[in-house]
């Protein structure tokens, strides 16, 4: 039996070690990027991150108040949401409750395909078609803003929150709904009042973790956005999102430049944003298993 | 881990450029590496403006020399001398001079730049084929960059909002302009900073209240979709198109030098890379490609 035992122990060890691997990479992203990033805290320090213009290149003075960044990401990530929450709820309350089996069959097969669309190309159709859509139906002088932004975001997200809230629909107790009707309820008012209710914590997760991918998403924002440094919370006004900074000014930085510390810094931002969110979002699906 | 990061940006640039960029080097024919006793490779990179240019020269130098593969990347000029210095290249394209701090780091490194006077390209500002101005002064053009001009009835136009495009701040071009139209003031916050020069003419071309700024050969290649709008240097001056003629002549004011760098004085392959791209064969295609020839002042 020893040959066993060891065989058991190293499959054990093995699972154990690529279940922690995980860990150790965001550790040491944590790591690598806050050693980049640390130097910009003690030389500009970082009051300088708190400004409020982004002007990494400039013949006068360079600075890197992110605040732009922020308020860029906030509003696109903002609208997207905004967008998301009714289409995705309603299709998952749709699929889960209300469509037969062959409708089920057809809806979520492409909403899986959608969620497969490689960002850059959902790039390609924002700048084709929906940049020239919002332009014209709003009358604006050019379509590269917020708005086709976040379009373009609500579409990746919408497929997460289909599908995890579709979940927590489904994983309302039968007896429930029996009782709802039970008490007289018609189908609709236990389906709103009763079903959703109750897999509202699901619900919740499933928007967080949308909200999580809309956040760090890169490629489709910059194509879309117009990437103007600006401080602005109006959809119709072009922004430059966090993700995108880093992603086109990454390439040209002087290796440990105060510029190159400063998208370190922005990184970390990013990171953290995000690492709150997905805590949150695990939370709340934590509290709707228990219940 | 870091250095993966660190590529990632890059990988990022250069994924971008040669989305919007066709360029028109394609990888060499392994049938031609006899000759050569083993292939020998030579790398360029830099400047979006060059990827065509030196593309070209690429495919015309490899017909010459069979066996040899050179590599041509964009991802702009600060990324070519990025990688320069950190000596992933061994020709940087560029489209500024190198700053004194980039300069010194190869100097550092024991390889001090070697910079090659490859080209001229002057810079058209593009506006919408629609867009009834067809003039502007080089200080017009600085104050709606610089914000003081919101709307195009500031300089003789319709009372319509201009769309202010840029290129990233990576680009040399963005550098270049910022220097020498924007006499070196910043660009106004709201400006949409564009990825790519096809980007700046994909824009151009839907938006009416749009100006951009892109290479002479890119807005010659572009044809009826934008209009060059000509251009005077100061108030008294007359009004230049941008052409090759009128750069050579020295007439149209805003138009810089391309330029290819090298760590330390060039040898090998390199050195004839180099010489070609300087040879009358090699300033053919530059007029080819819609730059302007050196040596032809």
């Amino acid at each position: 039996m020893p040959g066993r035992m060891w065989r058991d122990k190293a499959i054990r060890v093995m699972l154990v070690g690529a279940a922690s691997t995980s860990i150790l990479i965001v550790l040491l992203i944590f790591l690598f990027i806050g050693k980049e990033a640390v130097p910009f805290a003690v030389k500009p320090g970082l009051g300088e991150l708190l400004g409020k213009n982004w002007i990494p290149v400039s013949f006068q003075r360079v600075s890197f108040g992110i605040l732009p960044l922020v308020t860029g990401t906030l509003l696109v990530t903002t609208l997207a949401t905004l967008m998301t929450i009714p289409f995705g709820v309603c299709a998952a309350v749709y699929i889960a409750e209300v469509a037969s089996a062959w409708e089920r069959e057809i809806l979520k097969p492409f909403i899986e395909l959608l969620a497969a669309i490689p960002s850059v190309v959902l790039g390609f159709f924002g700048l084709v078609v929906v940049v020239p859509l919002v332009k014209a139906i709003f009358g604006l002088p050019s379509g590269l803003n917020a708005l086709s932004g976040s379009i373009l975001l609500a579409l990746m997200a919408i497929p997460t929150v289909i599908s995890i809230s579709e979940d927590a629909i489904r994983s309302v107790p039968e007896s429930y709904k029996s009782a709802s009707l039970a008490l007289g309820a018609s189908k609709l008012q236990t389906l709103w009042r009763v079903t959703v209710p109750a897999a509202l914590s699901g619900i919740i997760a499933a928007v967080m973790l949308a909200v999580g991918r809309v956040i760090g998403e890169t490629m489709a924002v910059m194509m879309v956005t117009g990437n103007s440094r600006l401080i602005t919370f109006s959809p119709i006004q072009p922004v430059r999102t966090m993700t995108a900074t880093i992603a086109a000014e990454m390439g040209e930085v002087e290796f440990g430049s105060e510029h190159y510390q400063a998208l370190f810094c922005v990184g970390i931002i990013l990171l953290l944003a995000t690492y709150i969110l997905t805590r949150i979002a695990q939370r709340t699906l934590k509290k709707y298993r228990m219940a | 881990m870091f250095k993966t990061l660190k590529n990632v940006g890059g990988g990022l640039a250069i994924a971008i450029c040669t989305l919007f960029v066709t360029t028109s080097c394609k990888p060499s024919s392994e049938k031609g590496g006899k000759d050569g006793g083993g292939e020998q490779k030579v790398t360029i990179k830099g400047s979006d403006t060059m990827v065509h240019l030196c593309g070209n020269w690429a495919e015309a130098f490899k017909e010459k020399h069979h066996g040899v593969e050179l590599a041509v990347t964009g991802g702009g000029s600060g990324t070519g001398i990025k990688a320069l210095i950190n000596g992933t290249t061994d020709i940087c394209a560029a489209s500024r001079a190198m700053k004194e701090t980039e300069e010194a780091k190869l100097k550092e490194k024991g390889t001090p730049p070697q910079k090659f006077v490859v080209a001229t390209d002057g810079i058209a500002v593009v506006v919408n084929p629609a867009n009834s101005v067809d003039t502007l002064t080089q200080e017009q053009i600085r104050k709606i960059y610089t914000g003081a001009y919101k709307s195009w009835s500031d300089v003789g136009g319709p009372d319509k909002p201009i769309v202010v495009l840029s290129r990233e701040s990576s680009s040399g071009t963005y550098v270049f302009f910022q220097e020498h139209v924007l006499q070196k003031k910043d660009y106004r916050p709201d400006a949409r900073l564009m990825a790519a020069t096809s980007a700046i003419i994909t824009a151009v071309s839907q938006d009416e209240g749009a100006i951009g700024y892109v290479g002479l050969g890119y807005a010659v290649e572009a044809g009826d979709k934008v209009k060059s709008l000509n251009v005077k240097a100061d108030e008294n001056s007359k009004a230049v198109a941008p052409s090759e003629a009128t750069v050579v002549s020295g007439e149209y004011s805003i138009a810089r030098p391309l330029l290819l760098y090298t760590g330390g004085k060039p040898e090998g392959l390199v050195k004839e890379f180099i010489d070609f791209c300087l040879s009358s064969e090699g300033q053919k295609i530059v007029a080819q490609t819609g730059y302007v020839p050196v040596g032809s002042k």
